[in-house]
């Protein structure tokens, strides 16, 4: 019989640990990972040099107009120029200070929330979702405490895009909470408006529905019911988006046991209390996922409000490009537009994975 | 239908509860829980018959009895968590009707541990027996964590206070449940299975809990094939199988001198190996 002894804890054989190790796991594994990796390097050689040289080497910054251009590379100077154009849309000149400072509160409320341990993060962020649509609301459209009214037709570019979006962002979870309940109580009549309606809204595109709020719905409203045509716009989004929302918060009430619900109704906890202390925050973070995903396709459904003729980000940047006096800046345009919607979803999305982290309380049963 | 409960304790000696066991309550105001010619269907299925009970206050009951003959169902029925369709349930003055209100009430004087815990997941330990307290019965926050962390340390964990259930064992994710149905102080521990989903070294701590709860006076249903806690414990042992009340009588004689075939046979099974 041999006797115990106790093994000393060792350190891993080099070949695991280091860059070489990850070369070799990462990169040459196999012989077909090996060819994939030549391709890849290849593929790099080939095309990155002439994109760099396009966008920065060659490209054009300084200048005030067209004959900026040298043609070779981007013409940059479009953008720079229009850069007003496309973030304000028609915002008067004078006024634009109001946009300035609801972007610097924008900023002031998701900055903090990016930043680990910020003092009254939660707070901030609560007020970014309740008192700041109110604030920048009055900010922006003006007619009170001495600032001028400004209409929303005149309203477009980068401000209208984050404007339809937050909005629709804010009201949409709540309504999509309401629904995705409603849907699955034991009221049969709760459950029929519910389902109706996220059916209805699920079955239509959203191109009709923003037709139907600015081109049908005026026939049918009384004379001089007539209302702005942003907020009808804002109106069907956040309907249409609720809709999806309710299903991916479903989803999430679904996946909760039915033993939380048996707790909490045996510890005398009523409906409400126990679907707000209980279930929702663990159905929401089970679905912050599929939430955000739903943000980024609204982020980006936003544009659709092209065909009402309210002139989002892209359509600023289309009807930009069409200009004759910038011939062939189509590319410069459509990477600028591009660029902004990626910088938002991306953000989006680094945020949504930041937040699943915080959450996680590692309870995997 | 209000009455003082703490006044009739007084009046009910040693004997008279042993007493109460042959089933004769002439003096149904000791009873803290009646069910009378109470039925459950599932669907067509018949799972509750004509269930009668009385249980005194202080009384410990153990219920056994082969898997899919009713037992949960029974005992979840007196806090509601199913619904009964005939008969009726009084605990503690109250009937069980479709009244909301009635519904409360009587959840709030009842605690209940069950097979898997349940414990709030995304909450921590204090958390967990602070919430009912504080939104329930309206508590200050610091009142409630007063009396979670004494409970907490009654069931011998209250260094576990901060962390999340998914960082404790079973045994003491059971004993935090048993903490969280106390912190509401409930007048009724109904017990589901407690010792079930337990590896077996845990089963003794959180046994250990229940008996010292019962040592302290609690009253007490709890559904076990723990014949040893049913032994030392109990008062009464019931026994159903198909939906009804079989046999029900003091341990020793439930054990030793079964009356009824199907009793024996079960005993047979769960005793003989």
């Amino acid at each position: 019989m041999g006797k115990y002894v106790e093994k000393e804890a060792l350190p891993p054989p080099v070949s695991t640990t280091g860059p070489v190790a990850w070369v070799r796991q990462n990169l040459v594994s196999t012989p077909l990972n090996t060819v994939l990796t030549l391709f890849a390097l290849y593929l790099i050689w080939e095309l990155l040099p002439p994109i760099l040289n396009w966008a920065f080497f060659e490209a054009n910054f300084i200048g005030d107009d067209v004959s900026a251009c040298s043609g070779a590379g981007a013409c940059w100077v479009f953008i720079k120029t229009r850069l007003g154009f496309f973030t304000y849309g028609f915002y008067p000149d004078p006024e634009r200070w109001r946009v300035d400072i609801s972007f610097l509160l924008l900023a002031l409320v998701i900055v903090p929330q990016f930043i680990k341990g910020f003092p009254y993060k939660a707070w901030i962020g609560v007020a970014g979702l309740t008192i700041l649509p109110v604030i920048v609301g009055i900010l922006l459209v003006g007619g009170m405490f001495g600032l001028n009214h400004v209409e929303t037709h005149q309203w477009g570019g980068l401000m209208l895009t984050l404007v339809l979006s937050y909005v629709g962002i804010v009201a949409a979870l709540p309504f999509g909470v309401i629904l995705a309940l409603g849907r699955r109580s034991e009221m049969p009549t709760v459950r029929l408006v519910c389902v109706a309606f996220i059916e209805l809204w699920r079955g239509v595109p959203l191109i009709s529905v923003l037709f139907m709020a600015s081109v049908m719905l005026p026939l049918f409203l009384p004379e001089g019911w007539d209302f702005e045509k942003l907020l009808r716009a804002l109106i069907g989004i956040t309907m249409f988006q609720s809709a999806y929302m309710a299903e991916v918060i479903r989803g999430g009430l679904q996946a909760i046991p039915k033993g939380q619900f048996e707790a909490a109704a045996a510890l005398g906890l009523g409906y409400w209390r126990s679907m707000g202390l209980i279930i929702l925050p663990q159905a929401l973070k089970l679905v912050i996922p599929g939430i955000v995903n739903t943000f980024i396709a609204l982020f980006k459904d936003t544009t659709l409000v092209l065909i009402i003729g309210l002139l989002d980000i892209l359509a600023t940047v289309q009807s930009s490009i069409v200009d004759p006096k910038w011939g062939g800046v189509a590319t410069e345009g459509y990477i600028f537009a591009a660029f902004c919607f990626w910088v938002f979803c991306f953000g989006m999305s680094r945020y949504s994975q930041a937040l699943e982290r915080k959450l996680h309380t590692g309870h995997k049963r | 239908m209000t009455k003082d409960p703490d006044a009739i304790t007084d009046t009910v000696t040693e004997a008279e509860l042993r007493a109460g066991h042959n089933l004769d309550h002439e003096v149904a105001k000791e009873d803290v829980i009646q069910l009378i010619g109470m039925n459950k269907w599932y669907g067509d299925f018949h799972v509750l018959r004509d269930i009668n009970l009385n249980v005194h206050k202080g009384e410990r009951i153990v219920i056994c009895g082969p898997s899919g003959s009713g037992k949960s169902t029974m005992i979840r029925c007196i806090n509601r968590l199913e619904e009964h369709q005939q008969g009726q349930i009084i605990v503690d003055g109250v009937e069980l009707t479709n009244d909301l209100k009635n519904i409360d009430t009587i959840r709030r004087e009842v605690g209940m541990c069950f097979q898997h815990f349940n414990l709030f997941p995304h909450l921590t330990i204090l958390e967990n027996c602070v919430l009912a307290p504080m939104w329930v019965r309206k508590e200050p926050r610091k009142v409630a964590e007063e009396r979670a962390m004494h409970y907490l340390e009654r069931v011998k964990i209250p260094e576990q206070a901060n962390k999340y259930p998914g960082q404790l064992s079973g045994g003491q994710q059971q004993r935090v449940a048993i903490a969280r149905s106390l912190c509401m102080e409930p007048k009724i521990m109904l017990f589901d299975e407690p010792t079930s989903a337990l590896d077996p070294e845990m089963i003794k701590e959180v046994l250990d809990t229940m008996v010292q709860l019962a040592e302290e006076g609690m009253t007490m249903l709890c559904v076990t094939h723990e014949m040893g806690f049913a032994k030392t414990v109990a008062d009464r042992v019931i026994f159903m199988a198909d939906g009804q009340i079989i046999e029900q009588n003091e341990p020793h004689e439930f054990f030793n001198n079964p009356q009824e075939a199907r009793t024996q046979d079960f005993l047979s099974q769960i005793i003989g190996h």
